[in-house]
This record gives structure tokens, C-alpha cells and sequence, in this order.
């Protein structure tokens, strides 16, 4: 890294940005330490929910290890560089999409995979990212708020690769995708009255869907859907354990490695998107305290990074992937503790394996990139 | 950066700015919202959960139904539920594998056909799945693992229902049989449209793989149960909470009769080949043999991988269901039936007569379709025809009814298409045509080859069922039922068996009923006349009327003789025979391929004649 002399008026324009050892390896301390301190925490609950498998926290580790490689190139990457990639990625991501449709392989059911020969690749882990990025960038073209027609546009980029994923089927990541998108519009300020006209139709077609769209055993799948404990052989018994997990928890938890429902095996998935319920029941509801706080802190960074930006498609960009890690964390805590339908997506940064964990420390690798390649304005 | 006024920006920035406030407030709302339902679960249910999770430690438990069970016509039993005990691991609880197989092998035998099944199922299991290894360990065996039972975690005896053959291979090919879930069937469970179907088989280890176990799964596995337990801290059950019993499959009855199978699988012997009997006025299937058959009870918990490479590469193709899946040429079993054709199509009369010098040239061309018979048969009509077994006659026949003719005609009977049983893996044979061949092999039809087809040779090709169907129609007089091994089944509980839907019945058009009666006569005459090709089966107390053939498996050259000592065994004619009986009111049809058997009146026709006897006067020959 050269250092290059500044004059001090400059550098008084822009008195947040950081120096250092760190800032040269384009890294942001606050983030970091969030992303550390819960990863930590993570690897603590998984080797608990593991049955304290060290082969497991070794895997676990190695993934890590990749992923924090991946946050730490792509935040050597300038956003001027990132923006231009845009939609050449979405573009990829969506070839891709429609190869894994034709040729994919199929694993646990689902056309997920493309096999690339040496590895398998999971193309729609790449559309998490390549959606936000290709919305900032169509949006970030003109000034703000979007008009209707650039809006109609944006939203037959986020419905084509979401439908293409929801075809595989992949309902969880179809929903992430389609948040990431979404929340650009949002971000851009898609105005209030466009928002409420969607909800308020979007209502009265759900209804007539049910009422008149499905044949009774379609209807008797979604109610499974949202009252899982209608089936309580199937996914009903999933919820049914990992309540009795959390609830038997109270305030103080049952103690690291003490977890009856996990460890007598009454709670399924425990290791992956079961997880939250293992330390809740371990470490209570204070412990679930500490690790909900780490995860607003790792997000409102994320936010304040994004609002110091310096150009619209990083606001864009920055906002709506922290945003997306919102979602992850509210669907699946949601799911587990029985306030959502059971969708199929991991607890962020802490359930076993997933190739999601990739590309969420890339979506952090991103963030940082913003905030550490902030020009000095003149004042 | 885009080139922006630095109005926009500020505007942009501010927007943005505002958007990000509202959001993260959003966020803040759903976080409280699940605050809020952690603080409901820990705190105020705390005490409910806590009661559930330590005293109650709540399990539900699937209880699979026991199968229905399959009975012959008699009510002799042919599928079973036997109690037996088997020694089970499972991987995740043993600290050990190695060290626990070997210290399990001194106090039980465990051989390494064991070893090497147990190998196989866990790397298709789960690490938390029980897997055998050792099957029907006996009394001792039990009491000596219970004793030594503390130095074995994760092992365990479990006792439980396996399916079992009672008559083993004789209805190996009829039945099939169950085995453990695969990996694929697994999935077709799990994409069943109803939540119901889905979990059904949450507590069944076995299925269906082939037969009528496979045809009848449905039925024969019944509905899930289940029972909410309550579990100590080491996992077993103190209490049933709820119980809600699983619904036992039905039960079978068949139409087969076991005792006719077991006549029918000794009187091939040695000989490879297949036997089906049809009674003409049900469709009911009276036996189904192919020889020779299968265990199938070592396939029930997973056979060792030798003994399968043992089966499936000796010569005799044991696994091979030839009754249903072998297609053969039908050879002169046919001419009943093309003979019909030219006398309902009027294109022959009863009296119609052609002479046979031994051979037959069509107009125009070189080549001499040969009779089997050198020296030629001399003057005949088609009575003499199908009790002489004259190809000339036939060559003559079938050349002047055509291929689309003899085609449709043969079609009627169910030639080249499956019968529709209900045991899996039929094969639909081959009934050439001329469409057939310009789809099949991109050339015209060749009027040649409709001589041949005229014989039953050629393109032609049956399954032994296929023929014993279609003289079971010929026999019921045009009235074509559609095979059925399976009569009735008994729901659980009930006492009377309830007919299952009724299989597809077609009326074939009688031209002429007098036509029917000079075939069927001259069938009569095959086995009592004085040059009948199946005399040595004839019976005084009543009539049977049948029909010889002979399919070649290889193709003598225009100016070579067939020679039965020079050729080899495997390259010998396939013997075929096809009767029905009595006459005047048919109870039985039959069809028996003898494979490399030579010909049919001198191999295929005892075989038949013993399953006649069998079923008509109840004592074997």
C-alpha cells in the first residue's frame, strides 16, 4: 500500500475515515469485530449442537476461513469496480440460473446445482448477491425516486431470476432474492402510495386464490404450511420439539453442553437451521439477548455504512445487503421459535455448512469496500 | 461517479438517509415482536415447557401397520408376518465400530456375508439409523446378547415382524417380494400429494419391489399409526401417551393355486422355460411358473452381494421371469388362430384345400418356404392343417389374408400388446406390421416375411402369457378377459372379502360360431387323432383340444438340414404348447414353453397335460 500525502483541508472533509494498518487492508474495524465475536459465538453453540464433534468445528472452521477470504478480497475491490460488474454478474447469475433448470443435478430433491466438474456451484447463492447489485446499478443510472417505468423494469429484473429459483424449488432463497431486490426499490424511494396500492391488492387476490384457485389438498398444504403442528409426524414435529427447547431454556438456559432437547435427540436439524433453538435452550433468554445484540450491532453498522456513502449505488447496495441479513435472521429465528412457516433458511453466520455463509461474509466484504474506499471531497 | 448536481445529491442522501431510518425502525418493531415471543415461551410458559421437556419428554413415535398377507385360492398361505429378532447397531452411539463388531462376533456368529450386507445398508443409512447385522437370531443367541448386553452401546435386539415365502421359488416369479426402502422410493414417498401419503411409511422399513407385492403395496401396507411417549433420560419409553393405532394392509386372496404351481415347477425338471394357466370363465390366473425360480426370502433384509452375483450371472437367469417377460416366437401355436382368421374373414372355406409338396414358392419368385416336413403332407384342409401341424397350408393362407389381416385378427386376441395383469413387468412381445416395420427398421413390408409370420416365425414374438390369454379367449369362445392373479382381499376386521373392481372384459365379434367349432375340432383331433402331434396326453375322461410348436432359435440355412444332435443345447428349438380343457365347458388354459426343448408335442405337452390333470381331477398323473 502507498501512502500517499494528503493535504490536512482534505482530510478534514472527510474526518470519519479511518487510518491505520487496517484501513489500508480496506478493512472496517467495527464490523470485523462483530463479525468475529459472533462467528466465535457460533462455533461455541455448533460444538454443543454437535454432540461436541470436533470434526464438524474443524469443517465449520475451514468454511469460515473461506468465506472470511472472500469478504476480505472482495473488499480490496473498489465500488466503482463492483458497479461495473453489476450487470455482467446478473447476467451470469441468470444463465446460470436457467442451466441449473436444464442440466442440474439434484440433490435433497431440488435442482440446485450446477456441476462444473471440479466442484458444484449453486448459482442462486450468486443471484443473492447479483440482484441488489444489478438494481442499484439500473436505478443508480438516473436521479431518485425511480420513475413508473424504470420501476416496471427493475421489477422484471428482480421477478426473473426469482421465479427461476422458486422453480428449482428453493422457496427460502426465492424469498431472500426477492427481499434483496425489493429493498432496493425501497432504499431508492419507492413511494409510499406504490407501496400501499400492492398491499391492498395483493390481499383481495390472495383470497380469491384460495377460495376459488386451489383443489382442497392444495389448500390442506399451505395450511400445513402455516400451522406446521397439523402434522405433528412431519415438519409439525419440528416446531413441536424446538419450542419445548427454547421455552424449557427460561432466563438462564440450561448451561453449554446441558440441552436435554438437543443432546437426547428430540430436536431435529439442530446442527443447521435448528440451531437458534439449541442456544436458546443451553443459554436462555439472556444469552439469546447477547446474541440478538450482536447481530443489531453487526446490521446497524451496516446501515450507518451505507448512509455515508458517497455515491447512490453504494447507498443502494450497502443498505439493502445488510438489510437482507436482517431477513435471514428474522426468518429462521422466526420459524424456530414458531412465528413464521417453516421456510427452509439457516441462522446467519452460525448454522453448519451452507454455501450461504460465502456469500453473506461477500456481502460484508462489499460493505467494507464501501466504507473504506471513500474519496477525500474538498470542502 | 456519475456526473450528478450536487443538488440531487444532497436531495438523494437525504432520501436515502430518511428510507434507512424507516427501515431500521421496521427492524426494531419485528426484533420487539420476537422479544416478545421468546419472553412468552421463557418466561411466562417457562414452567410448561420445562414439565415437558424433563418430566414428560414427549416422543412421537410411528407405529408401522403390520402387511396383509397373501393367500391361494384354497387359503393356503403364501405371504407372511413371521415374529423374528434381529441383532441391530446404530453407528452414531457406538464409541467403536470396529472393536464393537468384533467383541459382538465372539459371542454371536456373525459371518461375512453379514458383515458385508451391514457394510452395504450403512452407507445408504443415516448414522442415527439402526441397521442389522445379524437377521433371525434364535432363543440362545437372544438370551446371550441380553446378558452381555451393558458392554454394548448402541446395539441393540429388536424384534419385530419379517416378511416371509412359505413355498419359497414356487411363487417367487408371482409374488415378488418385499425388501428394505431405497433411496429412490424414499423420494417418490416424499413427493406423494397428500400429507397423509407422505408420512405413511414414517415407521415401514420394507416394500413392494417387484410382483404382486409390488402391484398390490397400496393395499397391502395399510395406514400408519402413532403414539406420543414418554421417554426417560436415556431414551426408553416409560409411558404411552396417546395411541392411535395403525390400520393392518389387506389381505389377498389369489386365484392361484399353490398345489398346481408346485406340479407345474416339478414337471419342468431340469428344463428352463414357462408355464401359465388361465381359467377361460374368471381371467383368474391358476399358476404362473417360470423355471427355474428364486429364494425370495433372502432379499427380505437385504441379500449378500455373492449370492445376488450368484443369481443374476448363472445361465438359468433364475431372476428372470420368463412367463411374463420372455418373448419367444409362437411358432405353429398360432395356426389355430390365423386358421380362424381365414375362415371368419371368409378367405378360406372349411373345405378349402391346398396340397403340400414340402415346400411353398410365392408367385414369381426363386425361393422354397420349407414345411417341417420334407416330403410334403400331400392334399389338406385346415383341420388337417392344425393337426398335422402343415406349414405349406399356412404359407398358402397367409399370404392370401395379407399382413394387415392377419395383423388386426391376431390383434383381437391380444397378440403384441400386454394383457394388463396385475404383476409387474409384463413385456408386450412383437406383432408385426407394416407400420411397425417402417417405425422399427425404416424398410417396407416384404411379402416373405408375412409367409413366415403366417408360422409364427419371423418378427413374431409372444410372452408365455400373452399365448395362454389368448387360448383362454379362443376357449371362452371370443369372450377376452383380462388376466387377474388377485380374486378378492379382506380389509382388516372384516370377515367377508370384497371383490376387488372388476378387471376389463371384451366380446370379440363371432363372425361365424360355426368357424369357432371347426378350429377347436381340429384342435381336439391334435391330441386324439391318429396323427395328432400331441397324442401321448390324451385322457378318456374328458377332452382336451391343444395345439404343438416349435420356435426356431436358429435359422438353418436355405439348403441345410436341421440336425438335433449337431446343434447345441442352448441353440435347440424352443418346444411350445398350448391346450385348453375340458372341451365342452373349458376350466383351463394353459400355455408351456420348454426352452431348447426340441419339439413341443414330445416336451411341452406333458407339462401341460399334468396341469390339466392336476386341476381337473386333483391328482397328478
Amino acid at each position: 500500500m502507498n501512502r500517499v500525502y494528503q493535504p490536512s483541508g482534505l482530510r478534514e472533509s472527510n474526518p470519519t475515515r479511518a487510518e491505520g494498518l487496517l484501513a489500508d487492508l480496506h478493512l472496517d474495524l467495527p464490523l470485523l469485530t462483530g463479525l468475529v465475536l459472533l462467528c466465535g459465538f457460533g462455533l461455541v453453540i455448533l460444538y454443543s449442537a454437535g454432540d461436541q464433534n470436533l470434526d464438524l468445528i474443524k469443517r465449520q472452521l475451514i468454511r469460515l476461513g473461506l468465506a472470511f477470504a472472500v469478504m476480505f478480497v472482495l473488499a480490496q475491490v473498489p465500488p466503482s469496480q463492483i458497479r461495473r460488474w453489476s450487470p455482467w454478474l446478473y447476467g451470469i447469475g441468470l444463465m446460470m440460473l436457467i442451466a441449473v433448470l436444464l442440466v442440474g443435478y439434484e440433490g435433497k430433491g431440488a435442482q440446485r446445482w450446477l456441476d462444473l466438474g471440479l466442484f458444484r456451484f449453486q448459482p442462486s447463492e450468486l443471484t443473492k448477491l447479483a440482484v441488489p447489485m444489478m438494481i442499484a446499478w439500473f436505478l443508480a443510472e438516473k436521479a431518485l425516486p425511480p420513475e413508473w417505468k424504470r420501476l416496471a423494469v427493475a421489477g422484471g429484473l428482480i421477478l426473473m431470476p426469482v421465479l427461476l429459483i422458486y422453480k428449482q424449488p428453493d422457496l427460502g432463497t426465492a424469498l431472500l432474492v426477492a427481499s434483496a431486490g425489493i429493498f432496493v426499490l425501497f432504499l431508492a424511494g419507492l413511494s409510499w402510495r406504490f407501496i400501499g396500492g400492492m398491499v391492498i391488492t395483493a390481499i383481495p387476490i390472495a383470497l380469491a386464490m384460495w377460495e376459488w384457485g386451489m383443489k382442497t389438498y392444495q389448500q390442506d398444504r399451505v395450511l400445513t404450511f402455516l400451522a406446521p403442528e397439523r402434522d405433528p409426524l412431519g415438519t409439525g414435529y419440528h416446531i413441536i420439539q424446538s419450542k419445548i427447547a427454547i421455552g424449557s431454556g427460561g432466563l438462564f438456559g440450561k448451561g453449554w453442553l446441558n440441552g436435554t432437547q438437543s443432546h437426547l435427540e428430540f430436536l431435529p436439524e439442530r446442527t443447521t437451521d435448528f440451531i437458534f433453538a439449541v442456544a436458546a435452550e443451553e443459554f436462555g433468554f439472556a444469552g439469546i439477548l447477547l446474541l440478538l445484540a450482536l447481530y443489531i450491532f453487526i446490521i446497524l453498522r451496516g446501515l450507518y455504512i451505507a448512509t455515508r456513502a458517497q455515491d447512490t449505488y453504494s447507498r443502494l447496495l450497502g443498505g439493502s445487503l445488510t438489510l437482507v441479513f436482517f431477513v435471514y435472521l428474522f426468518v429462521n429465528t422466526g420459524m424456530v421459535s414458531g412465528i413464521l412457516p417453516v421456510v427452509g433458511v439457516p441462522l446467519p453466520l452460525i448454522s453448519y455448512g451452507g454455501t450461504s455463509l460465502v456469500t453473506i461474509m461477500g456481502s460484508f466484504g462489499m460493505l467494507m469496500s464501501i466504507h473504506t474506499h471513500r474519496k477525500l471531497l474538498p470542502t | 461517479m456519475p456526473q450528478v448536481t450536487l443538488k440531487d445529491y444532497l436531495r438523494e442522501s437525504r432520501l436515502f438517509r430518511l428510507r434507512a431510518i424507516i427501515a431500521a425502525l421496521g427492524m426494531m418493531l419485528l426484533l420487539l415482536a420476537l422479544i416478545l415471543r421468546l419472553t412468552k415461551l421463557q418466561f411466562v410458559d417457562h414452567q410448561h415447557f420445562t414439565t415437558l421437556s424433563q418430566d414428560n419428554r414427549v416422543k412421537v413415535q410411528p407405529l408401522p401397520p403390520t402387511r396383509g398377507l397373501i393367500y391361494d385360492r384354497n387359503g393356503q398361505i403364501l405371504a407372511q408376518n413371521l415374529p423374528t429378532h434381529s441383532l441391530e447397531i446404530t453407528p452414531e452411539r457406538v464409541p467403536d465400530l470396529k472393536q464393537t463388531l468384533e467383541a459382538l462376533g465372539k459371542i454371536i456368529t456373525i459371518g461375512e456375508k453379514d458383515l458385508k450386507r451391514f457394510e452395504n445398508l450403512r452407507r445408504q443409512r443415516r448414522r442415527f439409523d439402526s441397521i442389522p447385522i445379524r437377521v433371525r437370531l434364535n432363543e440362545i443367541e437372544v438370551a446371550r446378547f441380553a446378558v452381555n448386553r451393558h458392554r454394548f452401546p448402541g446395539v441393540d435386539i429388536q424384534a419385530k415382524l419379517l416378511r416371509d415365502y412359505p413355498l419359497g421359488e414356487q411363487t417367487a416369479h408371482v409374488l415378488g417380494y418385499v425388501a428394505r426402502i431405497n433411496v429412490e422410493e424414499l423420494k417418490k414417498i416424499d413427493e406423494s400429494e397428500t400429507e397423509s401419503e407422505r408420512s405413511n411409511y414414517s415407521g415401514t422399513t420394507h416394500i413392494g419391489k417387484v410382483g404382486v407385492e409390488k402391484t398390490y403395496e397400496k393395499a397391502l401396507h395399510g395406514k400408519v399409526g402413532l403414539q406420543q411417549v414418554e421417554v426417560n433420560a436415556l431414551g426408553r419409553v416409560i409411558r404411552v401417551l396417546e395411541n392411535q393405532p395403525p390400520v393392518p394392509g389387506q389381505d389377498l386372496y389369489l386365484s392361484l393355486d399353490a398345489e398346481l404351481q408346485k406340479v407345474a415347477m416339478s414337471a419342468f425338471g431340469d428344463y428352463t422355460g414357462a408355464a401359465v394357466a388361465i381359467d377361460p370363465q374368471t381371467g383368474g390366473l391358476l399358476a404362473l411358473v417360470s423355471n427355474p425360480g428364486f429364494d425370495p426370502n433372502q432379499f427380505v433384509e437385504g441379500i449378500a452381494f455373492a449370492d445376488y452375483k450368484a443369481l443374476q450371472t448363472s445361465a438359468d437367469k433364475p431372476l428372470y421371469n420368463r412367463a411374463l417377460k420372455g418373448q419367444y416366437p409362437p411358432g405353429s401355436t398360432v395356426k389355430p388362430f390365423i386358421g380362424l382368421a381365414g375362415l371368419e374373414t371368409e378367405t378360406i372355406g372349411t373345405t378349402h384345400k391346398k396340397f403340400c409338396p414340402g415346400f411353398y414358392q410365392l408367385p414369381g419368385y426363386k425361393h422354397r418356404y420349407r414345411d417341417w416336413k420334407k416330403t410334403g403332407h400331400g392334399p389338406m384342409d385346415l383341420r388337417d392343417a392344425i393337426t398335422q401341424s402343415c406349414d405349406v397350408f399356412y404359407y398358402d393362407l397367409a399370404h392370401q389374408l395379407g399382413i394387415d389381416r392377419l395383423n388386426g385378427f391376431l390383434t383381437e386376441f391380444g397378440f403384441g400388446a400386454k394383457t394388463g395383469v396385475d404383476i409387474t413387468g409384463e413385456r408386450r412381445g412383437l406383432l408385426p406390421s407394416r407400420e411397425w416395420k417402417k417405425r422399427a427398421r425404416r424398410k417396407p413390408w416384404y411379402p416373405g416375411e408375412t409367409l413366415i409370420t403366417g408360422i409364427g416365425q419371423g418378427y413374431f414374438l409372444t410372452t408365455p402369457l400373452q399365448l395362454a390369454h389368448a387360448t383362454a379367449t379362443l376357449a371362452a369362445g371370443g369372450v377376452r378377459r383380462e388376466p387377474r392373479v388377485v380374486k378378492v382381499v379382506r380389509s382388516s376386521g372384516q370377515t367377508t372379502p370384497m371383490p376387488l373392481e372388476p378387471a376389463k372384459i371384451e366380446y370379440l365379434t363371432q363372425h361365424n360360431p360355426a368357424n369357432w367349432d371347426v378350429v377347436v375340432e381340429a384342435m381336439i383331433q391334435v391330441i386324439e387323432g391318429a396323427r395328432g402331434t400331441a397324442k401321448r396326453i390324451r385322457s378318456d375322461k374328458y377332452r382336451i383340444a391343444g395345439k404343438t410348436g416349435t420356435a426356431q432359435v436358429f435359422t438353418v440355412k436355405q439348403d441345410e438340414k436341421y440336425d438335433e444332435d449337431k446343434v447345441e443345447e442352448k441353440l435347440r428349438d424352443h418346444a411350445l404348447f398350448v391346450a385348453f380343457a375340458p372341451v365342452e365347458k373349458p376350466q383351463i388354459a394353459v400355455a408351456v414353453i420348454v426352452e431348447n426343448g426340441g419339439h413341443g408335442g414330445s416336451v411341452a405337452a406333458p407339462i401341460a397335460g399334468k396341469l390339466i390333470e392336476y386341476h381337473l381331477s386333483g391328482r397328478e398323473p
